[in-house]
């Protein structure tokens, strides 16, 4: 009764509401705005004694100008990320060195050797340091320094106010194919991390235009995808070019898969914004902050905190059991092959159609974990199967050699063509996203249904795309 | 005169009552609420009354959802929430929408409405939509240091005459005027400061007159509901979401008295 007596009230107050509402005419909404804006300038006028100087405005408007103009906007965004990238990969070389010095060719053998000294058997050191502390310690030496330096640079961007005007810039672009202009953001942010890029996606407000944001994410190309596809291209693409050309085209071929990347960013948005995600692309009101000094201490202490290490984290967790089926395939036998052997086997003739191998997509399937230990793990998976003895660490052990030649010498012996070489770089681009990104989607998204989707797309796409590129280099050739 | 006597006895200058409690936030005295538009330093006022060290990016929408931690002063334990920056209360994002239900529904005690002091009026305009839904509020005047440099000059006490509560002006960047807005904190929320919020006069008798009918209705279903007329102005607008709580049910528990935590 108490119940239904408050129905009929407030439904009383809402039908007086309408009808008085009617009386008013529909400009109340307007009138009440302009009340407001109207006290507001009139308060302002009585406090404000003296207005700022129009001169130090005027130097802020002539940067937004030179920074969002037609011509120069995007050459400037380009050549700044370029600049950021190339830091983040030359500043990670000795870094990752030391740690790979430290990590893997010093406590690694000490490890080993206080196994054999405590008598542990040969499975269990194989499963415990050859597997799961390998593949982490890999995982640490490999990503730690590029997000360490990559992060900090793009909060110092973001301090600094650029990465609005990137928005800015991109917007047209992105709503054209039906997404949110702030996607640009997050589609920087994933050439650093794709975990880092779907968590940005948070900025964006409306629901589909996020999940468009996350999905389309992977096709960023990350941190952990770039040393593959600069090892590749410099062995293949470069050593296919001649020799006084060889480092602008691998370098070329490198920044063309990065490209191509944000073609199929933008292509899939639109395909998902015509079928599944069908909507318009949402107005967005986006004020151009003023550019203000980044503090550099608080910028390095949040994206170390708040990004790198817990990227890094994820990452460590998902790669020890990952090492520890790595080791696992490689070792354990059934009629005297192993089981990677087996499915390599199995896969060739179906990977071959593709223009891949065995060795390639069973990398891809137990290195989910990071991109990072892909290279490591085709190289240890191409030993293995082939057969080949005096290279490497043992048996079933991650590795990576010193020189561009040595990994060149026994990618060629595994039967490694340039066909194979250009369809890694593309499949490296298109496949799935690493667990890591795979588990933050599904935090992200909460749903089943979309973190499938963002996981397999990309696989599809890049079947087809690794196909249609074999099947035409086959009918030239041949 | 003995200014230093004088200081002495300034709350302002008790910083040893300030604890910064991180996100320790058990026991809580005060709820206070921190508002404003995006790019007003929001983010690091929020940083410098808790310790805590939310990023700060400066651009709309960084703080996606509420962020919370505590401090303590005087004996007295405040919970803050970092809202959503947002540039008004009216229109419908899910960052307004945050921002609005925390003011109206969350109750807290004080409102800090932190403001860009370069632009002024711009942020003028979201501080008269928060003190027509709330008694109790502060205005942060922040980056006094960059109105400085552009050669501004505002006129704090003016400016708290007008709106009817306190101005601190300040530079959180620097740290500069957090005592002061932490002491103006106390004033609202223990009730030695009792606001007097600038409500706009400005409208048509018309629509006054309306608003007075749909009031009078209002109170008597719902005794003990504050903000009376601003609920009726949102219902003669046709709010959605102020409708919807109205049938919900959600409208009257703001009559009940506030539970505390």
């Amino acid at each position: 009764m108490e119940d239904n007596k408050e129905k009929v009230g407030s439904d009383a107050i809402l039908s007086l509401a309408n009808n008085l509402r009617w009386d008013l005419g529909v400009n109340l909404h307007d009138t009440v705005i302009e009340s407001i804006y109207e006290d507001a300038s009139r308060i302002a006028r009585k406090a404000v004694n003296k207005e700022g100087d129009p001169a130090t405005y005027s130097l802020e408007q002539r940067i937004d100008q030179l920074v969002t103009s037609r011509w120069l906007g995007f050459p400037l965004m380009f050549l700044l990320l370029a600049l950021v990238f190339w830091l983040t990969v030359a500043g990670a070389n000795v870094p990752s060195g030391l740690l790979a010095d430290l990590l893997v060719d010093t406590f690694h053998p000490m490890l080993k050797n206080a196994a054999s000294s405590l008598g542990a058997p040969w499975w269990l050191s194989g499963v415990l340091i050859d597997g799961a502390y390998l593949s982490m310690a890999w995982v640490i030496s490999v990503m730690l320094p590029p997000m360490a330096i990559f992060f900090p640079l793009f909060t110092l961007l973001e301090d600094l106010g650029y990465l609005p005007r990137v928005a800015f810039n991109m917007d047209s672009l992105f709503r054209k194919a039906g997404a949110h202009g702030k996607q640009a953001l997050t589609l920087s942010m994933g050439f650093g991390c794709n975990a880092a890029g779907v968590i940005a996606a948070r900025v964006i407000d409306s629901p589909r235009e996020r999940l468009i944001a996350i999905i389309t994410n992977n096709f960023s190309l990350c941190n952990g995808r770039w040393p593959t596809q600069i090892l590749i291209a410099s062995i293949f693409i470069g050593g296919a070019a001649p020799s006084y050309l060889a480092g602008v085209i691998s370098a070329g071929a490198v920044v063309g898969i990065a490209v191509l990347g944000i073609g199929f960013s933008l292509a899939v948005s639109w395909g998902l914004s015509q079928t599944v995600l069908k909507g318009e692309a949402s107005a967005f009101s986006l004020e151009l902050p003023p550019y203000r000094p980044p503090r550099i201490w608080q910028a390095l202490y949040t994206s170390l905190i708040d990004r790198t290490v817990f990227v890094l984290w994820r990452a460590v967790v998902f790669a020890i059991p990952a090492g520890i089926v790595i080791w696992v395939v490689a070792n354990i036998e059934i009629n005297s092959l192993s089981l990677a052997g087996h499915f390599i086997h199995w896969a060739n003739p179906f990977a071959l159609i593709f223009g891949l191998n065995g060795v390639i997509l069973l990398a891809y399937i137990i290195a989910i974990p990071a991109n990072e230990i892909v290279i490591p793990t085709v190289l240890m998976l191409t030993v293995v199967s082939a057969g080949m003895s005096g290279v490497g660490e043992g048996t079933g052990v991650m590795f990576e050699l010193e020189s561009v030649q040595d990994t060149a010498g026994i990618l060629q012996a595994g039967g490694w063509t340039l066909l194979t070489g250009i369809n890694l770089m593309l499949f490296s681009l298109l496949h799935n996203p690493c667990s890591t990104t795979i588990y933050t989607i599904y935090k992200e998204t909460k749903s089943l249904k979309w973190t499938a989707v963002a996981t397999f797309l990309p696989i599809v796409l890049g079947f087809a795309v690794c196909f249609f590129v074999t099947q035409f280099w086959r009918l030239l050739a041949g | 005169m003995n200014t230093s006597h004088n200081c002495e006895n300034c709350p302002v200058h008790h910083r040893e009552h300030l604890i910064r409690l991180g996100i320790a936030m058990d026991r809580v005295d005060y709820i206070v609420a921190l508002a404003g538009n995006p790019n007003t330093g929001k983010s690091t006022v929020f940083n410098n009354l808790t310790g805590l060290r939310q990023h700060t990016g400066n651009w709309p929408g960084k703080t996606v959802a509420r962020a919370e931690g505590g401090f303590s002063y005087r004996e007295k334990r405040y919970k803050v929430v970092d809202l959503p920056g947002t540039y008004s209360l009216l229109s419908t994002s899910t960052d307004e929408e945050v921002a609005r239900d925390f003011i109206l529904f969350g109750r807290p005690d004080v409102t800090v409405i932190v403001v860009d002091a370069t632009r002024l009026e711009r942020n003028l305009n979201l501080t008269l939509q928060i003190l027509e839904i709330t008694d109790r509020a502060v205005l942060c005047l922040n980056l006094m240091d960059e109105a400085r440099r552009h050669g501004m000059e505002i006129d704090a006490r003016t400016l708290s005459r007008e709106l009817g509560i306190p101005v601190i002006p300040a530079a959180a960047r620097q740290k500069e005027g957090m005592d002061e807005l932490i002491a103006a904190i106390e004033e609202v929320a223990s009730g030695t400061f009792v606001c007097k919020p600038h409500r706009t006069t400005s409208r048509s008798a018309k629509i006054n007159h309306a608003v007075q009918m749909l009031s009078d209705k209002l109170s008597r279903q719902f005794p003990g509901l504050p903000n009376l007329n601003w609920v009726a102005l949102r219902l003669l607008e046709g709010d959605q979401s102020i409708i919807h709580a109205l049938q919900s049910g959600e409208l009257e528990k703001l009559g009940a008295p506030v539970e505390q935590p």
